[in-house]
């Protein structure tokens, strides 16, 4: 995850000032949603699917280590050189020897939210290796020099006219084009330069088999392809956490993957790749296998599940509050629930501890979840986690405190109750005072003359219950 | 059947209307209806906000105060707050508190599917939408949940509705979105609760509702203040309240 510390109130107010995007930006993402949902109804037994893929994936959480050295072996084998990068300078300083070592000065990459996570273009960057992004939304971010918003659709945020002044600016196209045919033309013309004359391909794994030692990679622009099949030298990376025992099990993943993410039965190309090509001589594979901070999450019995999640978006999608707030207001690679669920255990809490609040708890993203991560309660244990270690503000720790004490008192209750309508009239008329984080954009309700138990005790309790004779349709 | 109400400390204060139009509801469909003014607060706000401890006082002094009885709480988060979360705070949990977790219901909940009763003999001759409350819907599975593909029933609310003389039903298109309150929520993210707020009175304003229903005060009173502050949209009224209507 990125180094910096995220601000989700202040991030999130900054994309709410305009109005006018964020209806259009939920607009966007709720129709990936509804495009979901429809493609979810054509498989019969979705919710059985469902529990296979999360039955597979407790498997493999349980089973990492056994999974790891069996698909080391069975990598090796096929012909990769794997290389283990305990932490993300590891990550970064391998694949530089790599490129170094070959004299790459031009390299290509597509969709990789790990890389993305440990900063690797940027220290490749800085050390004089050219990387051109090739998924289209995150070639658009890279040009505009900032972090995808989202880890399916990296640019969703923008819109056509911002995509076609920034084309304009690097590609030369017309100004004031903004016709995504002839715009996606554009880039496309760009990028096959840049395919043919990178030296190497990066990519990221969906899914690494461990009785095969082959990778799958989902793409639907082919990019992944076209950024391995032309260049001399492959760099796959991934995260431990990508092992699945058997390509039968892919056959799980890669049908709820694509259906959760956009609503399509499959990505347009899913590629396993097994070692180097033979047929190209002196072709080279390498696979650096990450763990960056994921060995602390398998040690939390609370909330390893996270480490299930095979990065559909749908959890996002679904989100009504990062359909508001958007991906940067999160300030970590993966935004949404799941940023929130995976932030506290990779970037620490103190860092994080505003995304676990960035949700009202609707439960939507559980339901959607093809891996079935519980991702709204483990929001709410790490509000918990959060408290116990203090980093929940102290107003909000205080209040909390004074109202169970006040609360432990029926008296002290119906008192403050009392003390409140007299002064909700004040407080409707917009004097202010704590109320106004509420009154600030609605109307509090009259106040009531009587509380519930002040009626019950007066007219409540004497107006008689039913007799059996009432009891007729009881 | 004897009943005990549990009437959520914001409805007690608040929103009187709606837990006495809830007695009238549960007298109607047979019931004896029992109070105890020692209630208080359930522990949500605590619970919500990450301080266990806190809230795990109150869900003792709760837990002892209707133990082992058969509660009805006209509000699905707090009903879900006691029978699901209670377990999440560290109390040690005898068989009795246990059984009182599990004999807490909300309103709609009970009346179909305990008492098995649907006609209320209520009358309310207008269009409503329904909101469906996240914690009543995805928690406490009452409706139908727009994200899974579980075999199709009706929520116990719109089973009660449907029984309404005179009540057209609407359902906004996306059935079942936030309403954005969430609680601590609505205060300390004021903007995006509100901008959700606006958005889900634009979606129950569908089909020309005159108000907007549901079975949680809470989001309905957010829902309703926004409504107010801007001069339009349905206005909001709680199901016991439409069920309470001759
Ligand atoms: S947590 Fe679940 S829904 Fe969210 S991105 Fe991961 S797999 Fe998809």
């Amino acid at each position: 995850m990125t180094a910096r510390v995220p601000q989700f109130h202040v991030d999130s107010e900054k994309f709410l000032a305009d109005q006018e995007r964020v209806g259009w930006h939920d607009g966007a993402l709720w129709h990936l949603r509804y495009k979901r949902d429809l493609a979810t109804q054509v498989v019969p037994d979705w919710e059985k699917l469902r529990d296979q893929a999360a039955a597979i994936k407790a498997h493999v959480l349980d089973h990492i280590p056994t999974l790891l050295s069996q698909f080391i072996t069975n990598a090796e084998a096929a012909g990769w050189v794997v290389h283990l990068a305990p932490e993300a300078d590891d990550l970064k300083r391998i694949v530089l020897d790599l490129l170094q070592k070959n004299g790459v000065t031009k390299a290509v990459k597509s969709k990789s939210m790990l890389t993305e996570e440990c900063g690797l273009n940027h220290h490749l960057e800085a050390n004089g290796v050219e990387v051109v992004d090739t998924d289209l939304g995150e070639r658009i971010v890279q040009l505009r020099h900032e972090p995808p918003s989202h880890i399916v659709v990296p640019a969703i945020h923008l819109k056509r006219g911002e995509i076609g002044e920034l084309f304009h600016e690097h590609l030369g196209t017309a100004k004031g084009e903004d016709d995504p045919i002839r715009l996606t033309r554009a880039a496309r013309a760009d990028l096959r330069k840049r395919f043919i004359g990178a030296q190497a391909g990066l990519t990221g794994v969906n899914f690494a088999v461990a009785d095969s030692g082959a990778i799958v990679i989902c793409t639907n622009e082919g990019n992944a392809d076209l950024g391995t099949a032309l260049q001399p030298l492959h760099i796959a990376c991934m995260g431990v956490e990508k092992l699945i025992p058997t390509a039968a099990d892919a056959g799980v993943f890669l049908r709820l993957l694509a259906r959760s993410a956009t609503g399509q039965p499959i990505t347009t190309y899913s590629t396993h790749i097994r070692g180097p090509d033979p047929t190209r001589p002196g072709h080279q594979a390498h696979l650096v296998i990450v763990d960056a901070g994921r060995r602390r999450l398998f040690a939390d019995d609370e909330h390893r599940r996270a480490l299930s999640c095979i990065r559909c978006g749908a959890c996002l999608n679904t989100c009504p509050v990062y359909r508001r707030a958007s991906g940067h207001a999160y300030g970590t690679t993966v935004p949404g629930p799941i940023g929130a669920v995976l932030a506290p255990a990779m970037i620490g809490t103190a860092k994080a501890k505003e995304l676990p609040f960035a949700s009202t708890l609707c439960g939507s993203c559980t339901n959607v979840c093809p891996v079935k991560i519980d991702l709204h309660d483990q929001l709410l244990s790490w509000r918990r986690r959060l408290a116990r270690e203090g980093h929940v503000p102290f107003s909000k720790r205080f209040a909390m405190k004074i109202g169970a004490q006040a609360l432990s008192y029926p008296w002290l209750f119906s008192l403050g109750g009392k003390i409140a309508r007299t002064f909700w009239g004040l407080a409707r008329k917009g004097i202010p005072g704590p109320h106004a984080g509420w009154t600030k954009h609605r109307d509090l309700p009259p106040a009531p003359k009587q509380s519930f138990r002040g009626w019950w005790k007066s007219d409540g309790q004497n107006q008689g219950n039913p007799t059996n004779k009432d009891q007729d349709h009881g | 059947m004897d009943v005990h109400l549990f009437v959520p400390c914001y409805l007690d204060q608040v929103h009187p209307e709606v837990a006495m139009a809830t007695v009238t509801v549960l007298r109607r469909a047979g019931c004896t209806v029992h109070y105890s003014d020692q209630q208080t607060c359930c522990g949500q706000p605590m619970a919500n906000t990450g301080c266990a401890d806190d809230a795990a006082v109150l869900a003792r002094r709760h837990l002892d105060l209707f133990a082992g009885k058969t509660t009805v709480c006209p509000s699905g988060s707090c009903t879900s707050m006691v029978s699901h979360h209670y377990h999440d705070l560290g109390l040690r949990l005898s068989a009795t508190d246990e059984k009182t977790m599990h004999r807490t219901f909300e309103l709609s909940d009970f009346l179909v599917n305990v008492l098995g009763v649907t006609d209320l003999k209520a009358r309310f001759p207008h269009k409503v939408s329904l909101h469906q409350s996240c914690h009543g819907l995805r928690e406490l599975g009452l409706g139908v949940m727009s994200e899974r593909r579980d075999p199709p029933k009706l929520g116990p609310a719109e089973v009660l509705l449907a029984q309404v003389e005179g009540l057209t039903l609407v359902m906004p298109e996306r059935r079942d979105e936030c309403c954005g309150f969430g609680g601590t929520f609505a205060v300390a993210e004021a903007d995006l609760s509100a901008r959700m707020g606006h958005d889900r009175c634009d979606q129950l304003s569908q089909g020309d509702a005159e108000y907007m229903t549901g079975n949680d005060q809470s989001c309905l009173m957010h829902l309703d203040g926004i409504r107010k502050r801007r001069g339009k949209g349905p206005k909001a009224i709680h199901l016991a309240e439409i069920l309470a209507c001759q």
